[in-house]
């Protein structure tokens, strides 16, 4: 028999509070009035008060509506029927589609031991010489892509969606604007990714409390297809909203905010979530890519900051290209050894090359004349950022590597280009 | 003796129960769930009848009315042979036999022995019956992989007490009595395992003393110019990716020292899984074993329940203080205090106390304070020196060294260790920054000596900031030089190939002796006139130098090396002006 509870007795911001008994902590409540329904998630609980996070918000709630509560926390139906499905931040299907009720799991369970763990040991090639070339991302690796609002970070990770290997892709969308979620739908869809997706969608005009789920139903569902042995892709974007959520509901709750209003717990919340990326010894993995919008380009945003002490690199996008100093992946020595021999020499020669280039456009920015190693240089760099830096390329590693060649071959003598002469004398492009 | 409580409060980790009869602070209490599982936790605060606990698990789950079971110990670890090699999270609970049991996630409310009641210990007795003993004095020992490990009279024990029995040499368990002492007609009954309180210091010794012997850790940087002292303690701030974990990595594989205890406390599991799957393969030159035989790893990862964060880097400083008991030297990494910090914060906005400087608790810097007081080096009962040396890292937000954590640690640390992106960045390794970072100690290289090429470095410094400004026409070729001499300095002195076999560990003799060689070459009086010239002086020079790091200590291709080097300061260029 179900209780109902049709007195409640404060509303402030998202968070509803009543008198009720035997309620369990993070246990969901359905809250229902004449607006409509809304879960709610048990957030405090303090002698008979029970608070509540209302997921549609608390706008047009009465403290007469009543309040029921369904006796276990947040679950999530997980089965093969998920593949191709759309979910609203809620859990709710957004395409249109039936409900899944069946093999319901609990959501955002406990983290992996981290003695069953492997280190990350596998490329994933992703076509795009940015990363394959001088940034490879690693199976099981977490990196987020830090950018500024504006920049196309959506388009990167789309493409990597569509060209990544992976068996299965999860996409948590937390924030989007109503466009950007169709574009995502229209560029996997084009793309024949579909199949193989799962989408976890929470639009700007979506309650808040539902940002802050998202991420948690897309590792969840990511969580249980690695555990049965794929290779699981996830995408988020963008990690700042779903930051900027856990603000606004701890400032709701009176709780001490530690720097720039953020909870003093930004951390522990972060990494509980990025922590999920995982190589298990079965062959099953997490990969997690996420975006991370840097307001006011400032790295040292306490978001991009918690971020980059968690995560394994990370992606500077910045004027429309991964830029190659910024961008860092930690875990590309565990893997960039073993692809072709002169990948490390082209990885760190051909970046040598664009930083002098760099300094030399500086140098002519300030009228200092130009020598003819300065011109070379110049070159160099113009047409490196436009055939290896776009990464609208679909070039694979080795494509991409032979083209650096052929770039370096166009511009320098082999010894110019400091790379050994072993190597120039096997792979310098044969007149 | 235990008390049963009521859950009156949930909210994130802390749990308030309401109870009657007595209770200890920071006594170790469960949850009972309604489906039956424990949680453990532990009682911060008291109210009247009310104490406020940090629940060391996801709190999912309770509800207001479920039963506590308050005990009446305090958060203890368990002490004793078999520690050594093993992997613990923050509470002590071994994690793989945990994956063993309970599968690939930490479910909560699972707790395992800490040692292995089961394994056989090779036991020689040192006491005699009829001898007197008290806290800490020596009962015999057991070979504990290649250490005596000295099985103790227990560290709560008053007064004198006498051994009545004692067993004789051969094969026990852990929980086989193997004394029996005697005071007063009193008698107890002493076995292998001790337990001892994680947040009181263990320390039973004649005196504690002031840490002369430097702690060797192979790094030139380091040992020479920011020395730490066995038994002394520093720190190592940084922003991300100036390689702090790196730093502690390269410590605690090349480090003299007997034990490593590596507390990973809030940072990211792939670190520990390196440690965790590298370390049983790879060799301790010093000993010829693996270095796991040398290593105890303590790890709460970033996504485990932040309360036993907290908690885990008191259970690494009581395991380091037991195996200074023992009689060890020995090394307690813990990364990042940052993260422990935060975890107090968080324990601390929950309980709505009044919050400091970036809404840090008032109490951060003595709780900082005491945990690097754990460390020292000290003369125990049996006259024998033994030591703990704490090394923090600091991860400071935004990289600014300003805020509380930084601050709080430089104030009771005797080195600091300061990281700069800006080196890590021109892949200066290990990025330590020579300007910023001091040691109040001294190394095995004598004091003026450091101070005199030291100084080389801040000259540089300004020479190359000046150089900014006015140009190299604008530097005068004396001053060029000097540049050159810091830049040399910082390449083949400073810098550490950690990827190299050789280069990756520059023991105290190799060390003296470059330092001499490098010195040598900083008070040459080139006879340089051109800065090109110059320039390419320079650039041979630190190639050389650096092949001569690659060679094998006292081999022909080291006197080689040496010899290029002799023959390019002889050189018609480098003349003597």
């Amino acid at each position: 028999m179900r209780k109902y509870y049709t007195r409640i007795d404060n509303i402030a911001g998202n968070v509803a509070t009543l008198k009720a008994t035997d309620v369990a902590y993070e246990e969901l409540a359905v809250v229902e009035g004449s607006w409509g329904k809304s879960l709610a998630q048990v957030i405090r609980i303090s002698d008979d008060n029970v608070a509540l996070q209302v997921f549609a918000g608390t706008r047009g709630l009465s403290t007469g509506d009543k309040v029921s509560f369904l006796g276990s926390s947040m679950r999530f139906s997980f089965s093969d029927d998920l593949f191709g499905r759309i979910f609203s931040g809620g859990g709710e299907p957004r395409d249109g589609r039936s409900e899944l009720t069946d093999n319901m799991i609990q959501v955002g369970g406990p983290s992996v031991n981290p003695a069953v763990r492997l280190m990350p040991h596998r490329m994933i090639p992703t076509n795009i010489p940015m990363i394959d070339v001088f940034n490879t991302l690693v199976e099981g690796q977490k990196l987020p892509i830090f950018s500024i609002p504006g920049e196309p970070y959506n388009e990167l990770l789309a493409r990597i969606a569509l060209q990544a290997e992976a068996d299965v892709i999860v996409f948590g969308g937390m924030g989007l604007k109503y466009d950007e979620y169709l574009f995502f739908k229209n560029q996997l869809e084009e793309g024949g990714a579909m199949a193989r997706t799962i989408m976890f969608v929470h639009t700007a005009s979506d309650p808040v409390v539902e940002c802050l789920q998202t991420p948690d139903l897309a590792l969840t569902v990511a969580e249980q297809f690695a555990v049965q042995g794929k290779r699981v892709l996830v995408l988020l974007t963008d990690m700042t909203n779903f930051a900027n959520a856990l603000k606004e509901i701890s400032i709701t709750m009176e709780q001490i905010p530690s720097n720039r209003g953020y909870p003093g717990d930004l951390y522990s919340q972060l990494a509980s979530r990025y922590e999920k990326a995982v190589v298990f010894e079965e062959g099953g993995s997490i990969t997690l890519m996420a975006v991370t919008t840097m307001p006011g380009d400032d790295v040292t945003h306490p978001v991009p900051d918690n971020t980059g002490y968690i995560t394994e690199g990370q992606f500077y996008l910045k004027n429309g290209v991964i830029d190659p100093f910024g961008s860092l992946s930690r875990l590309k020595q565990q893997v960039n050894a073993k692809t072709r021999d002169d990948h490390r020499a082209i990885m760190d020669g051909c970046i040598q090359l664009y930083s002098t280039c760099r300094e030399t456009r500086e140098k002519r920015a300030m009228g200092f004349e130009m020598s003819e190693w300065d011109q070379k240089l110049l070159k160099y760099g113009d047409s490196f950022e436009k055939e290896i830096m776009s990464f609208s390329a679909n070039t694979s590693l080795f494509d991409a590597l032979n083209q650096c060649w052929e770039i370096l071959a166009a511009h320098f003598e082999p010894r110019e280009t400091g790379i050994r002469a072993s190597l120039c004398d096997q792979f310098w492009p044969k007149k | 003796m235990s008390t049963t409580g009521r859950i009156v409060t949930v909210y994130g980790n802390m749990v308030t129960a309401e109870f009657e009869g007595s209770v200890r602070q920071n006594a170790v209490a469960y949850c009972q769930r309604s489906d039956g599982v424990r949680l453990m936790s532990e009682i911060i605060r008291i109210r009247k009848n009310r104490a406020d606990m940090q629940v060391f698990e996801l709190t999912r789950g309770l509800k207001i009315g479920d039963a506590v079971e308050i005990t009446d110990e305090l958060l203890s670890v368990e002490l004793g042979p078999g520690l050594i090699g093993m992997i613990y999270d923050g509470l002590q609970n071994p994690l793989p036999e945990m994956a063993e049991k309970v599968g690939k996630f930490l479910e909560p409310g699972h707790y395992l022995k800490a040692l292995d009641r089961a394994q056989q210990w090779e036991f020689t007795p040192v006491a005699s019956v009829g001898d007197t003993v008290s806290a800490a004095e020596n009962l015999g020992k057991v070979k504990e992989k290649i250490f005596d490990h000295y099985i103790m009279a227990p560290f709560t024990l008053s007064g004198e007490w006498k051994v009545k029995k004692v067993a004789s040499a051969g094969k026990y368990k852990v929980e086989d009595e193997i004394a029996v002492l005697e005071k007063d007609g009193e008698t107890i009954s002493v076995n292998m395992i001790q337990r001892w309180p994680v947040r009181m210091p263990l320390g039973i010794y004649n005196e504690r003393l002031l840490p002369t012997e430097p702690m060797v850790t192979k790094q030139r940087i380091i040992d020479t110019f920011f020395p730490v002292m066995l038994g002394g303690t520093y720190c190592i701030p940084g922003p991300f990716g100036a390689g702090k974990t790196v730093l502690q990595q390269i410590t605690s594989r090349h480090a003299e020292i007997d034990l490593v205890i590596v507390a990973a406390c809030g940072e990211r599991a792939g670190e520990v899984v390196e440690t965790l799957r590298e370390f049983p393969h790879l060799k301790d030159p010093r000993t010829g074993k693996t270095l796991i035989e040398r290593t105890i790893i303590i790890c709460n990862t970033s996504s485990m329940p932040v309360a036993a964060r907290e908690s885990s880097v008191y259970t690494a400083a009581t395991l380091g203080e037991y195996y200074r008991q023992v009689g060890l030297n020995v090394l307690l990494l813990a990364d990042s205090t940052s993260r422990w910090a935060q975890a107090l914060r968080e324990m601390s906005g929950r309980l709505e106390e009044i919050p400091g400087e970036e809404a840090f608790p008032a109490y951060l810097e003595s709780s900082i304070a005491r945990f690097y007081e754990r460390g020292g080096i000290v003369e125990l009962k049996d006259g024998r020196k033994a030591s703990l040396t704490v090394g923090g890292t600091v991860s400071p937000a935004g990289g600014n060294f300003e805020e509380p954590v930084t601050q709080g640690t430089l104030k009771v640390v005797g080195a600091f260790l300061g990281l700069s992106y800006a080196r890590s960045y021109a892949r200066r390794f290990p990025a330590i920054d020579p300007l910023e970072s001091w040691s109040k100690y001294t190394g095995t290289i004598p004091g003026e000596k450091v101070a005199w090429a030291h100084n080389f470095l801040r000259r540089g410094k300004s020479i190359f900031e000046m150089m900014q400004v006015v140009g190299e026409e604008g530097t005068s070729i004396d001053d060029f030089i000097v540049y050159l001499k810091s830049e040399f300095l910082d390449n083949v002195y400073l810098q550490q190939n950690s990827f190299d076999e050789v280069d990756a560990a520059c023991p105290t003799d190799r060390q003296e002796y470059l330092f001499d060689m490098v010195c040598n070459i900083l008070k040459h009086d080139f006879a340089l006139t051109d800065k090109t010239q110059a320039r390419n002086m320079f650039f041979t020079l630190t190639e050389q130098v650096r092949n001569w790091n690659y060679a094998p200590w006292q081999t022909d291709r080291m006197k080689e090396a040496e010899a290029e080097i002799k023959s390019s300061l002889n050189s018609k260029e480098a003349a003597h002006a």
